[in-house]
């Protein structure tokens, strides 16, 4: 299970390395997404997903908010 | 594996920058002021409303001790008798809106719905910032008239 976190831990996970994964629809990602973070749409985070991540580097992932 | 569970909406709403197509563009959040009149619901009508007309506003949005919004005292609410609580006068369950929304969208429900003004609130219901309609019809047309 992922460790939730808030706003200021998220922003000092980036600012050491940490990779930004956006899980919404590729429209929402394209439109606005935040700074460096990459998009793997929810339906396709599989094992296969961890090809387009660095291993070694934390993750974090969002979507719009937890409602 | 690190869940930021407040997400896009929580950033937003936290005026950060953000990369996309739409980026720069204004929304609920952006346009939203963030310094409006805030009361509890036991504070009683009277006082709230001066303190309300004395900041110039004809709103004030009630919320509970951790920020939450309960409901909307409008110019309506406000000129009922004075002895009761803000929370007895008050319209409660207003239709509160996330930060993200584009702010064409939000002009145009407001329109439609003759909205003088929406709390904006974060998935959790917390105050970000009141948007009246003017602000929003402005915003828009400043939007589509693009950088001078």
């Amino acid at each position: 299970m992922p460790t939730e976190i808030g706003r200021a831990d998220a922003q000092q996970l980036v600012a050491k390395g940490a990779q930004l994964v956006e899980v919404l629809p590729k429209e929402e990602f394209d439109e606005r997404h935040l700074p460096g973070a990459i998009h793997i749409p929810l339906r396709k985070i599989d094992a296969g997903v961890r090809a387009s991540l660095a291993p070694e580097r934390p993750v974090v992932v969002y979507c719009w908010d937890s409602a | 594996m690190y869940d930021y569970a407040a997400g896009k909406s929580d950033w937003m709403a936290a005026g950060l920058p953000t990369e996309g197509s739409a980026a720069g563009r204004p929304t609920a959040a952006t346009v939203a002021r963030r310094e409006v009149p805030i009361c509890d619901l036991e504070e009683s009508l009277r006082n709230v409303r001066e303190r309300v007309r004395a900041a110039g506003w004809d709103t004030c949005v009630v919320v509970n001790g951790k920020g939450i919004v309960m409901g909307l005292l409008r110019a309506d609410q406000l000129g009922q008798d004075g002895d009761v609580t803000a929370g007895s006068a008050m319209r409660p369950g207003p239709s509160t809106f996330r930060p993200h929304v584009a702010i064409e969208e939000m002009a145009k429900v407001m329109a439609a719905r003759d909205l003088p003004n929406v709390p904006v609130t974060t998935s959790a219901g917390e105050l970000i910032g009141l948007l009246v309609r003017e602000d929003a019809e402005r915003a828009v047309h400043e939007d589509q008239r693009g950088p001078s």
